[in-house]
């Protein structure tokens, strides 16, 4: 008695099932046809799989919410077969969407195996295709690129037609196109196959490549030769594709690790350039700039953290003058007395390095401290398709750029940036005519060790801060000053940049290690072959 | 020919008859010699608790210190006596050690944690056979061939680079740490198959014989001892030859001892090569006693630390360096068995204190302290 009633609930539904296949969805945003629903509440998994797939071409949004309960066992079946979701809000009704105030207590949960859960998810995408968002709708559109059933096409062809989003437009196009590859028409799969090789995604790769796949009997997987040529241009156009945005990708690394290297570099070349002094210290010099960033971080946690994303900024002109004076201090202290020797002011700094670095280890700790990127430097941008460029390298490359102006302009255009041009050009002449040149040599210093602290502000948003941080720029530091030539803002820069993005370059085919020891034996190569850098400077004053 | 010139050719001769030593100092190095020579036989002697007894940690702790001033005596050769200061000296000891550790490794045998032919980190990555480079290492003969050879043809090929491109100064100095450091990241590398981060380590036996019993410790202490000895007379007789003198010449005037005639290539080559192969000769020395070579015997502190075990003896004196390596390590053992937080302090104000108020180091001071004192008493 009880099985019969079912049976005849079960044909009921089978009819009401194909009628809603006539039946045209009426963009109704509000509920659902319960007939559609029905068969979910069934045994019969091919009902249900069509009742399924049915929902996905749906374009009310209570659709998307039964086929996501569906699939995370939230969907309920009352003994008088209506169908309750639970949405975490509370319990409703399937099919109209409308409130029910507590589950009744006879209710199973509907179960689903996995046969019907991959068809959930496909449909679940179609579904998405129609939400109100455009990401959601782009979402969907690429998961269906992935394994989509040939059953959607013309839901994704009619919701091309009603697309406005250019973005979703395009990726709705390339869904399409995968689809169409399957198709019996060779025509439309030599259209798909130039409409994938367009994308030039990397992931289309294996599909393209099946198609010409030769079986044992040397028949190809793709029977007709011209979609075949199609195929054949479309992995060309990817490879290419590929082979760009790696190189762009490439580029933008190395140019990002040729500003860390020139921003690290460029105060010792200021004060190498200017004094001949060999600071070791130099790294310690970044690393305290690095520290003042996490105490201005802390600070602002601490008092202002409503503008705690403007940290960095403020962090800056405290690193720059906090660095220039422990600078200065050395100058003054040690340095002055070794002009001229610089193989001692190399010990001498080495011995402040290490004093420095205790020193630190003192005061904050022998670990790493947390310094966190503000909210607008996580993330980045993508470009062609694939490449993500992340807005903190971003920052650090527009941020050395306008530390190399602010340079250049200190040094060509202010008396300061004088009298250092002089000094280097002939100190006991700049000397008699009457530049101070003790006053010179400690600003300049001071200039040096505060670029430095800028340095360690940016350094402090890319990696760990820790009492050695400044130890492993070091070597790098003075191969971008050998490289550049001694005294020329152009060469540092050139040699930042170049080192970088030959490191860069290098590292696909090498490894990272293997590439940085292949730059620092390329370095000690060329270096016997111009002792005094890529900008040497001629004439009297190269000996 | 004149008189004149011929006397002055006569008074060149006898400046270059000099006695390596005074006959003061001959006696001064003999009695210290013979000191340091009875420390392990103390040791050997007397049984513990005996308060003549030395214990086997300071008599290992001496031999390590030896190993230090062979290094730094061989960095005062080329940075004294030819104004070169490398920071690359750490290369060159690392070299020589892990060349007579690999004689070592061999020697271990099956007698691995794994029971393998070959060592254990060979194990972990795989390796069935020895790669090429490790032909031959089985024989002593061989490995001591390779201390001497590997420092010393890096060494020339490397100098003759440079020197010819007349690379001086303090981009000389860049250039060896570059090169020390490109080293070490190559040698950090499990596959270079120099067993990476962890080097080599957990030595057996040498020629034989067990290397921690007190016997073989005493030996390559001994041995250790006689080689500084013969370094420490070798770099003597070099520097006051004729050789030395011009070397002296290149350090202090390079371009007006070109423009006298000289080729400063040769001379700088040849001691700058010298130097590396003391220094390897020091690092294989080193290896046994204190039992293991790593990467990080490359790392440019390391280098620069031999360099101010230089500056505190007193660069240019040969005997400093040697007074150098004592007193700085000695005092880093110290420190860091006492206070070891306070030794990089200590270590930092050794560099800067020594640079700004005795460039001469400890010698230097001695020898003033000496000078007034004959001035008062005349």
């Amino acid at each position: 008695m009880r099985r019969s009633a079912l049976l005849i609930r079960f044909l009921l539904s089978l009819a009401l099932v194909w009628m809603a296949g006539a039946w045209v969805p009426a963009a109704s945003a509000a509920g659902l046809d319960p007939a559609l629903l029905a068969p979910l509440a069934g045994d019969d998994t091919d009902a249900k799989l069509e009742a399924i797939a049915r929902l996905g071409t749906e374009s009310s949004a209570q659709a998307a919410v039964v086929l996501d309960a569906l699939g995370n066992d939230r969907m309920y079946v009352t003994p008088e077969a209506q169908l309750l979701v639970d949405t975490r809000q509370g319990i409703v009704d399937a099919a109209t969407g409308a409130a029910i105030g507590a589950m009744p207590a006879q209710a199973d949960s509907v179960s689903v195996n996995n046969r019907l859960r991959r068809a959930i998810a496909a449909a679940l995408s179609a579904s998405r295709l129609h939400a109100q968002d455009p990401a959601q709708r782009l979402a969907a559109a690429r998961g269906l690129q992935r394994g989509a059933d040939v059953t959607v096409l013309p839901t994704l062809e009619k919701a091309l037609s009603d697309e406005q989003d250019a973005e979703v437009k395009e990726a709705l196009t390339v869904t399409i196109a995968t689809l169409q590859l399957k198709s019996d028409s060779a025509s439309l799969r030599t259209q798909a196959a130039y409409v994938l090789g367009e994308t030039g995604n990397a992931a289309f790769r294996p599909t393209l490549h099946a198609l010409l796949q030769q079986d044992a009997q040397g028949a190809y997987a793709e029977p007709d030769a011209q979609v075949r040529a199609a195929a054949t241009a479309a992995l060309h156009r990817i490879e290419r594709h590929v082979a760009i945005v790696e190189w762009v990708g490439n580029l933008f690394y190395g140019v990002s690790l040729g500003s860390v290297l020139l921003l690290a570099a460029l105060g010792l070349a200021i004060t190498f350039g200017l004094m001949g002094v060999i600071n070791m210290a130099h790294g310690e010099l970044l690393m305290i700039g690095a520290y003042v960033t996490y105490a201005v971080q802390a600070l602002f946690r601490a008092w202002f953290p409503q503008w705690l994303d403007a940290y960095v900024i403020a962090a800056m002109p405290v690193a720059f003058v906090a660095t220039a004076l422990v600078g200065m201090a050395l100058e003054r202290t040690v340095i002055r007395w070794l002009y001229g020797r610089p193989l001692e002011t190399l010990l001498a700094t080495w011995g402040i390095s290490l004093m420095l670095m205790q020193a630190v280890r003192t005061l904050f700790g022998a670990q790493n401290v947390e310094v966190s990127n503000p909210s607008w430097m996580s993330g980045g941008v993508t470009v062609l398709g694939s490449l993500v460029l992340s807005y903190n390298r971003i920052a650090i490359i527009v941020f050395a750029m306008l530390v190399v102006m602010f340079v250049w302009a200190l040094l060509n255009h202010t008396r300061l940036g004088l009298f250092v041009r002089a000094i280097t050009q002939n100190r006991r002449m700049a000397d008699c005519v009457g530049v101070p040149t003790g006053r010179v040599d400690m600003l300049a210093f001071g200039l040096g060790a505060g670029i430095a602290g800028l340095a360690g502000v940016a350094l402090s948003q890319l990696g760990n801060v820790g009492p050695d941080l400044g130890r492993g720029y070091i070597v790098d530091s003075f191969m971008v000053v050998v490289l550049g030539g001694v005294g020329q803002l152009a060469g540092t820069v050139v040699a930042a940049l170049g080192l970088g993005a030959v490191t860069k370059f290098l590292e696909p085919y090498s490894g990272a290690v293997m590439a940085k020891i292949a730059i620092l034996v390329l370095i000690v190569l060329f270096v016997q072959k111009r002792p005094q850098g890529l900008f040497a400077p001629r004439g009297r004053s190269a000996e | 020919m004149n008189a004149s010139n011929l006397k002055q050719s006569e008074l060149y001769a006898a400046a270059l008859r000099r006695p390596l030593f005074s006959s003061k100092a001959w006696i001064a190095l003999a009695i210290v010699t013979a000191v340091l020579a009875l420390l392990p036989l103390l040791n050997l002697v007397f049984p513990a608790g005996h308060s003549l007894h030395v214990s086997a940690y300071a008599v290992a702790l001496l031999g390590k210190f030896m190993c230090y001033a062979l290094a730094a005596l061989a960095l005062d050769l080329v940075w004294g006596y030819a104004g070169i200061l490398s920071l690359g000296h750490g290369l060159f000891f690392a070299l020589g050690g892990y060349a007579h550790g690999m004689y070592l490794m061999r020697a271990i045998g099956q007698d691995g944690v794994y029971q393998s032919n070959v060592p254990d980190f060979m194990v972990f990555l795989n390796w069935q056979d020895y790669p090429w480079y490790w032909t031959f290492t089985e024989h002593f003969w061989y490995a001591m061939l390779l201390v001497v050879l590997v420092p010393g043809v890096l060494a020339f090929l490397f100098g003759y680079f440079a020197f010819r491109s007349r690379i001086k100064g303090v981009y000389f100095s860049i250039i060896t740490q570059a090169l020390t450091f490109a080293a070490m990241l190559l040698f950090f590398r499990n596959d270079t198959g120099f067993g990476g981060n962890n080097g080599f380590t957990d030595f057996k036996r040498i020629l034989g014989f067990d290397i921690t019993a007190p016997a073989t410790r005493a030996t390559l202490y001994w041995v250790t001892l006689a080689v500084l000895l013969g370094a420490l007379v070798l770099a003597r007789a070099v520097t006051q030859s004729k050789l030395g003198r011009v070397l002296t010449a290149v350090r202090d005037a390079e371009s007006r001892v070109r423009f006298i005639g000289y080729e400063p290539l040769g001379f700088k080559l040849f001691v700058w090569t010298l130097s590396a192969v003391m220094c390897g000769i020091a690092g294989a020395l080193y290896v046994p006693q204190v039992g293991i070579i790593n990467p990080g015997e490359m790392s440019t502190e390391n280098s620069i630390e031999m360099v101010i075990w230089v500056a505190t003896g007193g660069r240019g004196t040969l005997i400093g360096p040697i007074i150098g390596a004592g007193t700085v390590n000695g005092l880093k053992t110290w420190f860091t068995s006492v206070f070891p937080e306070f030794w990089l302090y200590a270590l930092g104000l050794i560099f800067v204190l020594v640079t700004l108020f005795l460039p001469q180091g400890i010698v230097g001071l001695a020898r003033r302290w000496m000078t007034s004192r004959q001035e008062r008493t005349l």
